[in-house]
């Protein structure tokens, strides 16, 4: 018997817990004090949208939200390293990245909010929506990639879906369609350990999800999901692969979600105990301040004018979303076809005429 | 002009328009080097090359989900599923994501791109390839389904849907992929999606059918003739959107309409023909509306197939009940 295959997974921390280095082999970013500076604000930024948001759906000014809260570097991380030329097709909780890449918090809200108008992003214009049907979005991602590929361009495309979703049929074969065809696309697997109520032990029986990208021939790392500068240098490298044409990546980003599944979850029925406070002492946001004031580049008054600001941005985008009044009925009807069919004129403009008349 | 059939037709299409239009890309599994299991795209890959017609790994999901993002991205995707039979792992992403995108992003990302599948009965297929599940797709909103049932047709149609703004479903019927020719010239004339077709003008009954069943609705029609009976036939062509005012003017014309279809009864796309007429026509009609279908069973086996299948004779019976109706 001989092995005609062998395979292995590297894992990658920079920092540890209490924001010490874990290596002297730092990568330059470990020393961009304003680049750090910039991905703490943003991580901040998606834990006050978050906070808001949770308190925007308890008073009933917004349907069920999915936070990210303790996952802020894996999103923050990988979207902040993607150029306005590449495309991200986020998953469900990937509201961190697309922020990052140019959707506005605004337009996250009015999503949650029930409204499709947040899917219309004024700045990232190719960027696929929210995709609730999990891991279909992965094969989108091969499909832009594909495109990228027969037209010849050097731009990439980054993707993301949690643990459990990569038990999903679509996502095995999204990964092998992105293997075999060498495409330019980087997977993100945020393990934030939970799939609703469905802990790891049920969801696989691998050692990684990483491992699983090495059964479609692709390239697979396992990153500290809650250390910023090891997602943000693992997605550059991929990012960089890809548009080379050098084929795609799969990254696991190892995280904790902090919070419920969504708004209309209670954690509490199967979270072990004990789990939220180990949790919150490895979170990703405590962990980059440390090191920040470890380099004498963060204060007290940094942080307390940080967080005033950032209450006042995400105020203005709760504002703008509470002051939009929903759209009109027809909007049901405008975007559906190119050119609505006669019969389905017939529907619209009954809708309009009953709303019109004010009409239960 | 040499005489060709519905699937030299679809194959002529589509060389035309990926002459034409270099954005149009073929893929599905087969597609390339073997041409397609029915030979829908023969020599194509030959032509136009590997990155243009792509044989794919065996995933029907990926082929839809595949296609969904290259129509983002300004490639029109023409998609193979071998058989209609294979779609429904596929069929999360046409329905939650190919029908939808345009309406979710509010116009911002559109998709124009094609599902091509063979469908229906009476091939002695295996199990799982004779199936007619158009309503499934006829039911979603944001989908147009075309069902050409002749050669003409299948060219100017397929063009058509690759040309449209929207995703289409574009099935064809593969009992008669081969079994009747016509000239069809090569000339990039589309044939308009949404429109029913009048395939033969009559003044006693109306029958109304689409796909393979076309063809034993107009033998019943000739034999109708000879007995005094003028039917007209109406080839509904595009089952969504559906022209159901083409339908509606035959029928108070007429007075009379029977539907002829090969899928199963309840919840069909007969259901909806027949219930538009009740709704919008009943006061024209002088004989209840009828409806000639395949079971509400399981698609048999191919040994049982030629009793599911409907047939001249019941097209007949049926049309002389409603005549002699009173």
């Amino acid at each position: 018997m001989t092995t005609v295959a062998k395979f292995e997974i590297k894992y990658t921390q920079y920092l540890d817990k209490d924001g010490k280095p874990t290596t002297k082999k730092l990568p330059k970013l470990a020393k961009d004090v304003d680049t750090l500076k910039t991905l703490y604000r943003s991580m901040n930024l998606i834990r006050t949208l978050d906070t808001k948001a949770y308190a925007l759906q308890r008073t009933g000014k917004m349907g069920t939200y999915p936070a990210a809260l303790g996952q802020e570097a894996v999103g923050v991380g990988f979207g902040s390293a993607l150029t306005k030329e590449d495309v991200l097709v986020p998953y469900y909780r990937g509201h961190a990245a697309m922020i990052e890449h140019g959707v506005t918090m605004e337009e996250v809200l009015l999503y949650w909010g029930g409204d499709e108008r947040g899917s219309d992003f004024k700045n990232a214009k190719e960027d696929f929506p929210i995709a609730v049907p999990i891991a279909t979005q992965l094969l989108h991602a091969a499909g832009i990639g594909k495109a990228m590929q027969i037209k010849g361009e050097k731009r990439c495309v980054a993707t993301e879906i949690g643990e459990g979703g990569t038990s999903e049929g679509d996502f095995y074969e999204a990964i092998n369609v992105a293997g075999i065809w060498n495409l330019p696309v980087v997977f993100f697997i945020n393990n934030n350990q939970w799939a609703i109520s469905v802990p790891s032990e049920i969801q696989t029986a691998c050692e990684t999800y990483a491992q699983k990208a090495i059964a479609a021939g692709i390239e697979a790392i396992q990153v500290d999901g809650n250390d910023v500068i090891a997602v943000r240098e693992a997605a550059e490298k991929a990012y960089k692969k890809a548009r080379e044409g050098k084929g795609p990546t799969l990254i696991e980003c190892i995280s904790l979600r902090l919070c419920d599944h969504t708004t209309a979850d209670d954690a509490r029925r199967y979270r072990p105990e004990g789990e939220l406070d180990e949790g919150w002492k490895a979170e990703p946001i405590l962990r980059l301040r440390k090191y920040l004031e470890s380099l004498d580049a963060w204060t007290e008054d940094d942080e307390k004018t940080m967080q005033e600001e950032l209450a006042k941005e995400v105020q203005q985008a709760v504002d703008n979303y509470v002051n939009l009044p929903p759209d009109a009925p027809e909007a049901m009807f405008d975007y559906l076809y190119d050119e609505l069919p006669a019969r389905t004129m017939e529907q619209r403009e009954y809708a309009i005429q009953r709303a019109n008349k004010g009409a239960k | 002009m040499p005489a060709i059939t519905l699937i030299e037709a679809v194959n002529m299409a589509l060389a035309h328009e990926m002459e034409q239009d270099k954005s149009v890309v073929a893929l599905g599994e087969d597609v390339g080097t073997n041409g397609g299991v029915f030979r829908a795209t023969d020599g194509l890959q030959a032509k136009f090359g590997k990155e243009r017609v792509i044989d794919t790994p065996l995933a029907e999901s990926m082929i839809a989900g595949v296609s969904i993002g290259m129509a983002a991205q300004g490639i029109k995707a023409v998609a193979e599923m071998q058989f209609m039979g294979f779609i429904f792992p596929a069929v999360d992403q046409i329905i939650c994501h190919m029908a939808r995108m345009r309406h979710r992003t509010r116009g911002r990302i559109t998709l124009p791109m094609v599902v091509r599948a063979p469908f229906g009965g009476g091939i002695h297929a295996p199990e799982h390839h004779s199936e007619s599940t158009e309503a499934i797709f006829a039911h979603i909103p944001g989908l147009k389904v075309v069902i050409p049932s002749n050669p003409s047709r299948a060219y100017g149609l397929m063009l058509a849907a690759i040309r449209d703004p929207d995703p289409v479903i574009f099935l064809e019927p593969k009992r008669v992929y081969r079994i009747v020719k016509h000239e069809v010239e090569d000339n990039g004339e589309d044939y308009p999606i949404g429109c029913c077709f009048v395939d033969r003008e009559g003044t006693d009954i109306t029958l109304i059918s689409w796909g393979a069943m076309l063809h034993e609705t107009n033998q019943a029609a000739d034999k109708l003739a000879e007995e005094g009976i003028s039917a007209e036939v109406i080839d509904v062509a595009t089952v969504s959107p559906l022209d159901i005012d083409t339908i509606l003017e035959s029928v108070e014309k007429t007075g009379r309409a029977l539907i002829v279809q090969e899928a199963p009864k309840a919840g069909s796309l007969g259901s909806e023909i027949a219930a538009e007429i009740a709704e919008k026509g009943i006061l024209n009609l002088l004989a209840p509306i009828g409806r000639v279908s395949g079971y509400d069973t399981v698609m048999p086996y191919y040994r049982l197939e030629k009793q599911y299948m409907p047939t001249v004779d019941r097209v007949l019976e049926e049309a002389r009940k409603i005549m002699e109706y009173k």
